[in-house]
């Protein structure tokens, strides 16, 4: 027998109250992880190349389109090296609720900014700048719907009216599948021309739904920005430029503040299961007065006994938290598969703050209990006077 | 036989508000080593008090308490605890033994103090149980042994550390007569072949009759002492 295995046998002595109080831990850390893998993949929305490349909307919000013209005008400024833009097509196939993200975009100019983000097989690339009604499918979309390249896919649109048809579907022809080119990269959407789109909507033509710049040197992307925004002052649709991470963090950013979240549903539920566990932990010393007394009799000295009943709240503490970060890094590996999102993952990081919240709540639940037992007083513990 | 403890002018008061309580006073005892003795009393005459002192769990207000020559009573808490660990072994009335431990691990206890290896623990924890005649019923948890069995449990976790003196509160108090002549059969047999200096507390003048001397203790003072056959 061992320090380590009293501590288990004294933490097991009530193995459902201590299984319950796991469980409860569990959930606090399963929540923990979840909301911190969500906030990992919103850190790192875009991969890090998101963080050089630069996008231009409408001030007002970005569903509001630009004039395609400002893409040449950009593409004038000192420092731009690349410029595309796209439209947010609104699509889906088949029914509404099947949406997928299409975009309708400068392909040449949109491939080659994207380059190390999109793979794509050379034959299929050329097929695609070469074919007007061509587009090119992310490979879990094709997957997901049994789409071959050269099939006749009908997409249609929750915005835009076909003018040629007089309905919301477009026909495409699947030309390529894109990979993604790097870990960060996720081309889990549609690419279609411009042109196409441009020559068949009621309204919306020459229009950009946003900008995306490359520049020569990332280090001047602020003053890069700062011109293109001064340059579009007090025109009907003022622009602002920002860098495609911020663009990105924006969108999501509708979903709510998901730092806000984290802090508080962590929060509340960290301060409830302290209260629970940290009241059950001192009922559970109090239980055993009388055998703390009789270790103390037998001679255990008081910073043994200390060491053993704090080692039992931090035990609690990891036998709860590490099975429900672990389970949050299974679901989170899960989803990331599911929908597509590299970021979405329990980073380093993120467990290591887990781990340390860990060990302050069996810290805090422990110290009193803990306390108590090293100033237990044998006479009294034994009911001896 | 040498002194193995001595209590010399002991005084042991409490203070309960604004009212101080004396237990006893300028109290004098020895103790030969290889001793048994029985202390009784009535309730509230300072046995279980005693007890403490003589076990180091509790300090006289005045006085000197000196085991093998030494002064126990001026000992620090960590001393105390290592001197407990190392020379003194306890049996409570109720067994007092750890609930969610089998008898070996109960039994063990007391060695987690010392630096012996595990295969040393488990020898001597085996002939510890060996001794009190539940070898067998070792891995046994204590609510699966009736309390003649706990007791002999707790008789093999007092000896296994091979402390002088054994010290004993009521340890048949809760046992029925042919179960409690057996606990103290081998109380005596403890004493008489090992050599273990035993004071045991009692209220059971036929547990008494197992003793050498019976120390009789009344409002603090022992009022008679008589030696056994």
């Amino acid at each position: 027998m061992t320090d380590f295995s009293l501590v288990l046998a004294n933490l097991f002595s009530h193995k459902l109250r201590t299984a319950l109080m796991m469980v409860a831990i569990l959930i606090a850390f399963l929540i923990f992880g979840f909301l911190a893998g969500i906030q990992n993949g919103l850190d790192n929305v875009g991969g890090k190349a998101a963080e050089s490349r630069l996008v231009t909307v409408n001030k007002i919000n970005f569903t509001q389109p630009m004039p395609v013209a400002y893409v040449n005008r950009i593409r004038a400024v000192a420092g731009v090296d690349n410029v595309s833009f796209a439209n947010w097509f609104g699509g889906y196939y088949q029914d509404p609720r099947q949406v997928i993200v299409t975009f309708a975009v400068d392909a040449e100019t949109y491939l080659q900014i994207y380059r190390d983000d999109i793979a794509m097989a050379p034959d299929q690339r050329a097929a695609f700048l070469s074919t007007r009604i061509g587009m090119v499918a992310g490979r879990k979309i094709a997957e997901r719907h049994g789409w071959k390249v050269g099939d006749r896919i009908p997409l249609s649109s929750n915005i835009y009216t076909n003018k040629n048809t007089g309905t919301q579907t477009w026909d495409f022809t699947l030309v390529g599948i894109m990979d993604p080119a790097s870990e960060e990269a996720n081309p889990d959407f549609i690419l279609f021309h411009k042109e196409y789109f441009n020559e068949s909507v009621t309204f919306g033509r020459d229009t950009a739904g946003w900008i995306v710049i490359e520049t020569a040197d990332p280090a001047q992307n602020g003053a890069v920005a700062d011109q293109i925004d001064a340059m579009f002052a007090n025109s009907p649709a003022e622009t602002s430029t920002d860098t495609e991470k911020a663009f990105g963090q924006a969108f999501l950013a509708q979903l709510g503040n998901i730092t806000l979240i984290i802090t508080w549903v962590v929060g509340a539920a960290f301060f409830t299961i302290l209260m629970i566990v940290g009241n059950t932990m001192a009922m559970a010393v109090r239980e055993r007065t009388k055998e703390i007394g009789v270790m103390k009799t037998l001679g255990f000295p008081d910073g043994r006994i200390f060491r053993l009943v704090l080692g039992e709240s931090l035990l609690l503490s990891l036998l709860g938290g590490l099975p429900g970060l672990g389970l949050a890094a299974l679901g989170l590996s899960a989803i990331r598969e599911g929908i597509g999102m590299p970021g979405l993952a329990l980073a380093p990081f993120w467990a290591g703050v887990a781990v340390l919240i860990m060990l302050a709540l069996g810290f805090l639940t422990g110290i009193i209990p803990a306390w108590n037992a090293l100033r237990l007083n044998i006479v009294t513990a034994l009911g001896r006077q | 036989m040498s002194d193995l403890i001595t209590i010399t002018d002991a005084a042991k008061r409490f203070v309960k508000g604004r009212e101080t309580i004396s237990i006893f006073d300028k109290l004098n005892l020895t103790i030969e080593a290889g001793d048994f003795i029985a202390i009784m009393g009535p309730s509230g005459s300072g046995k279980t008090t005693l007890l403490n002192l003589l076990g180091g769990i509790d300090r006289p207000t005045d006085g000197a308490i000196s085991f093998d020559g030494a002064r126990v009573d001026k000992l620090t808490e960590s001393q105390l605890s290592a001197w407990r660990a190392a020379n003194i072994g306890f049996i409570f009335q109720f067994y007092n033994l750890m609930p969610m431990l089998n008898a070996a691990r109960n039994v063990e206890l007391p060695l987690l103090l010392t630096g012996l290896s595990a295969k040393e623990r488990a020898r001597r924890v085996q002939a510890a149980l060996k001794i009190v005649g539940l070898d067998q019923r070792a891995s046994h948890l204590p609510r699966e042994m009736s309390g003649g069995q706990q007791q002999r449990v707790a008789i093999a976790r007092a000896i296994v550390a091979d402390p002088k003196m054994l010290l004993c509160d009521e340890p048949t108090g809760d046992l029925d007569r042919k179960t409690a002549d057996e606990i103290l059969g081998m109380l005596q047999l403890l004493n008489r072949e090992m050599g273990k200096t035993i004071i045991m507390v009692t209220h059971d003048a036929e547990a008494a009759r197992y003793a050498n001397r019976v120390l009789h203790l009344d409002k603090g003072r022992f009022v008679e002492q008589g030696a056994m056959a």
